[in-house]
């Protein structure tokens, strides 16, 4: 068990040197001068391009650029963005609302997934499996984009239930409404998952006998059915977790979300290579974790995956 | 068709009311092509503390029938008519919270297969609690222990912390009997309780649910297929077909002497009761018929196969980097001789199909050899050994799983042929045509579905797949194990005649010692990766000289029933 996790830390050092790499690369390689960007349509003098190529070290070729990026990574110090503030600070501001917009998402699908999924499993074929089905095949249908912009006219500016965008001071009250839309899909397809699972897991022999047993009917579906059922889900909701904590670059726009979405989204736009593979980094772990975490929680669930294989 | 004999033991020949019984039962699914009755005006009763049987096919409605009586058919099914009487009350309509007051407390069950019928994400002391728990019994520690080793499980309190995956099959089946039993139920449905263990685990768990049930004197309703175990377990036995009880009455009885043909054919194609080759298609053509005697007559053995020093040596991880070396076959050596039929007999994890395997040089050998018609075969090229695959075909163990479904039957057959670049287009499906014909199946079959036919017909299939390369030697891996009794006798039938016919040598790996005695002219006793026995059949049947071939041969069910030989 502690081997299994050491080495699936030990595997961060190759994906993340991998996947740095690569953006880095990228952004290098992007069309455009980022210096001149800064300066709109106006022609700085050549002085102060100069100046600000070697502070950035834009000068330099790509390996040295790399290399200085690494270096500072491993100092804790990720540098200044263009704006002339550190990065970290802009790090340390965005990701906790990220945090708490995905961790509110993934709340929402994760239990009224579960819990509708279940409902419909158990009765397939009944009114409200049909109802359901149909309901999340037009969640799933609409775009994300579509539905933010109407939960935000409706929710947030004619009946006033939530503010209808976020701002500057996010906490976990005005980010509901932003994590509802974020969650809605991924609530879709966690229903439809867990209706599957449920629905093939209802026919399995073991359930027949612990009905056979005496069982109650909601302990036979509490500790017989909804356990087995959830390897899948948990799957899909820990891939879900990394996709969230990238920040949902179209809710966040929506709803003016201070969060890392919007954040990468002008970082891209300014060629700002050391704050995009900051973000990036900082995602690589994030993913890794969660996927640890998942692979944790399937042993919880079924005994009968081993580690030290 | 009525059936007015076969209602048993009315209550009243002793006074006592039977504990359960139907009445007239009618059981109807409903189905994408309209309602089926799956089992009508079925009749049964059982007393206190009686065993009764029910046998038949799959698809005969004995399960159903038993389901029925426990409250657990399947969604699409339900009690179209009749009565369930446990002790005095019908049941057959009683509301969900009454049968989960009887389920468990009143009734148990005791499932079929061992390795479905536990939930694998819990302990198995947790799944005989919350049935201890769910019928108000004390749940403690020691009660789950107590349980468990009563139904003969050792070191129950330790055991009760693991998880089903790591029990074998026997063990897991302790398991259930013990929760079919924890909270003493005075009916036991027993639904084919063994059939997928082996024989001598089979026997020694028959053994101790009999000796429990006797001890607490518990009614038992035992579903199985096998007529011979039924006649050996059982006070009575109830007989369905089509879902109709065709008759019904004392075991030995009705085996001696049955009066339906249904059971008559039972009777006749049982292979736990047959004592004898099948010779039909050998006494078939006088002329051939000498030639195709058992080998031992002939002068020279002509051996196709020679097995020698066989060694199979898997690396078992023990965690940390550990492995230590687990021999699956170990030292074995036999000979097949041409045109003979060799049958290696085991129990599950003693080496037989691996061997299988590598004869079809499916897996390679860790030591020694296989010379097929005198050549090493571990020295041929690939090109050799696709010319090798041609000469020796397999037949396996499952036709459900063996068939692509998504190959119609003339596909199929003709793989072999395309892969291997025989004929052209006309010629393969004159073969596919002649192929057919040999296995007894219609030619408007080709143009249909795996799921389309029966198991029977699908391992038809499979024979005919395997003889499309003409093979000299056909590998039948546990080839009839999955078929009913009436199908198995046909395909074993069916495989004699194209042996007699095609002078075709088979290597049959099999669980079934009553198979072997069908089927096989020599016999190869394989236990833990080694070869214990060899002989003739008939010797091995009847002077066994190891005491593990011995306790084989004992655990046969019916094997002790006195048959007057008409009948056996």
């Amino acid at each position: 068990m502690v081997r299994f996790i050491l080495r699936r830390l030990l595997q961060v050092i190759p994906v993340f040197i991998g996947t740095t790499l690569l953006v880095y690369y990228m952004v290098f390689a992007l069309p455009g001068d980022p210096i001149a960007a800064l300066f709109g349509d106006r022609q700085p003098p050549q002085a102060v391009i100069d100046t600000l190529r070697s502070q950035y070290h834009l000068d330099e070729p790509f390996w040295v650029q790399y290399g200085l990026f690494l270096q500072n990574l491993f100092t804790s110090n990720l540098g200044n963005d263009f704006t002339g503030q550190p990065i970290s600070a802009s790090l340390a501001r965005v990701f906790p609302v990220t945090a708490m917009l995905a961790i509110e998402a993934l709340a929402i699908q994760a239990i009224f997934g579960v819990a509708f999924g279940v409902f419909a499993g158990l009765r397939r074929g009944g009114w409200f499996d049909s109802t359901v089905l149909v309901a999340s095949l037009v969640v799933i249908a609409v775009p994300t984009f579509v539905l933010g912009f109407v939960f935000q006219l409706v929710f947030g500016v004619q009946l006033g239930w939530a503010k209808p965008t976020v701002g500057a001071n996010a906490d976990w009250g005005s980010l509901l409404l932003p994590a509802v839309v974020l969650g809605l899909v991924s609530f879709a397809y966690v229903l439809r998952l867990t209706r599957a699972s449920v629905s093939e897991n209802m026919n399995a022999d073991y359930v027949r006998t612990a009905t056979a047993k005496g069982l109650s009917r909601p302990r036979v579906v509490l500790a017989h059915i909804l356990r087995n059922s959830l390897i899948p889900v948990v799957t899909y909701l820990g891939a879900n977790l990394g996709g969230l904590m990238g920040g949902a670059i179209v809710t966040e726009g929506i709803f003016n979300v201070p969060g890392v979405g919007n954040k990468l989204y002008q970082a891209v736009l300014r060629s700002e290579g050391p704050t995009i593979v900051s973000i990036v980094s900082v995602l690589v772990l994030v993913f890794v974790v969660a996927n640890l975490l998942v692979d944790l929680l399937y042993a919880w669930l079924d005994p009968r995956i081993r580690y030290d294989q | 068709m009525t059936t007015p004999e076969v209602r048993i033991d009315e209550a009243g020949t002793t006074g006592v009311r039977p504990l359960l019984e139907i009445r007239d039962l009618a059981i109807t699914f409903k189905t994408g092509g309209g309602d089926v009755q799956a089992v009508r005006n079925a009749h049964l009763s059982i007393m206190p503390g009686e065993t009764v049987a029910i046998v038949g096919e799959s698809g005969s409605g004995k399960s159903t029938t038993a389901l029925a009586a426990i409250g657990l058919l399947p969604n699409n099914g339900r009690v179209s008519g009749g009565q369930i009487l446990l002790d005095g009350e019908d049941i057959a309509h009683a509301s969900e919270q009454r049968m989960i007051e009887l389920r468990g407390n009143t009734i148990g069950m005791v499932p079929q297969d061992p390795m479905s019928n536990l939930n694998p994400v819990w302990k198995i002391g947790y799944q005989v609690r919350e049935t201890l728990r769910a019928n108000g019994r004390p749940s403690g520690p020691e009660d789950i222990a107590r349980v468990l080793s009563e139904a003969g499980l050792p070191d129950a309190k330790r055991r009760a912390n693991q998880y089903p995956h790591e029990f074998s099959g026997g063990m897991r089946q302790r398991a259930l009997i013990a929760i079919g039993l924890s909270c003493q139920p005075r009916l036991l449905i027993a639904d084919e309780p063994t059939s997928a263990l082996d024989v001598t685990v089979q026997r020694q768990i028959l053994d101790h649910l009999d000796t429990m049930t006797t001890d607490l004197g518990t009614s038992v309703l035992l579903i199985t297929h096998d007529l011979g175990l039924a006649a050996e377990r059982a006070d009575k036995v109830v007989v369905m077909y089509q879902g109709r009880v065709v008759e019904a009455g004392p075991s030995l009885e009705l085996l001696r002497n049955p009066q339906h043909p249904y059971t008559r054919r039972l009777v006749e194609s049982a292979p736990s009761l047959a004592s004898r080759r099948i010779q039909a298609a050998k006494e078939q053509g006088v002329e051939t018929a000498d030639l195709l005697a058992p080998a031992a007559e002939t002068a020279v053995a002509d051996n196709v196969l020679q097995i020698q020093d066989l060694r199979k040596v898997y690396k078992l991880r023990q965690g940390f980097g550990k492995a230590t070396d687990f021999a699956a076959v170990d030292g074995v050596s036999f000979d097949v001789q041409r045109g003979t039929t060799t049958a290696i007999v085991g129990e599950s994890g003693s080496g037989k199909s691996t061997v299988a395997k590598m004869v079809l040089q499916l897996e390679k050998p860790t030591d020694g050899r296989i010379l097929f018609d005198g050549v090493d075969t571990s020295l041929l090229k690939s090109q050799e050994l696709f010319k090798f695959r041609r000469r020796v075909q397999p037949i396996f163990q499952d036709p459900y799983g063996s068939l692509d479904p998504m190959y119609n039957i003339f596909r199929t057959i003709e793989e072999p042929l395309r892969v291997h670049k025989i004929g052209n287009q006309a010629s393969r499906e004159k073969k596919v045509r002649e192929l057919l014909d040999q296995v007894a199946l219609p030619q408007s079959a080709m143009q249909r579905y795996p799921n389309e036919l029966s198991g029977g017909q699908r391992q038809r299939v499979a024979i005919a797949r395997a003889l499309a390369l003409d093979p000299e030697v056909i590998i039948c891996d546990e080839a009839v194990s999955a078929l009913d009794v009436l199908v198995q006798a046909q395909v074993l039938n069916l495989l004699a005649d194209l042996q007699a016919n095609l002078g075709l040598t088979y290597l049959f790996i099999t669980h079934d010692l009553a198979v072997v005695r069908q089927i096989a002219d020599h016999v190869c006793v394989m236990e833990k990766g080694r070869l214990v026995e060899t002989g003739s059949t008939d010797d091995v049947f009847e002077s066994p000289r190891q005491e593990y071939t011995k306790a084989l041969l004992n655990a046969i069910p019916g094997a002790k029933l006195m048959l007057p030989p008409e009948v056996a």
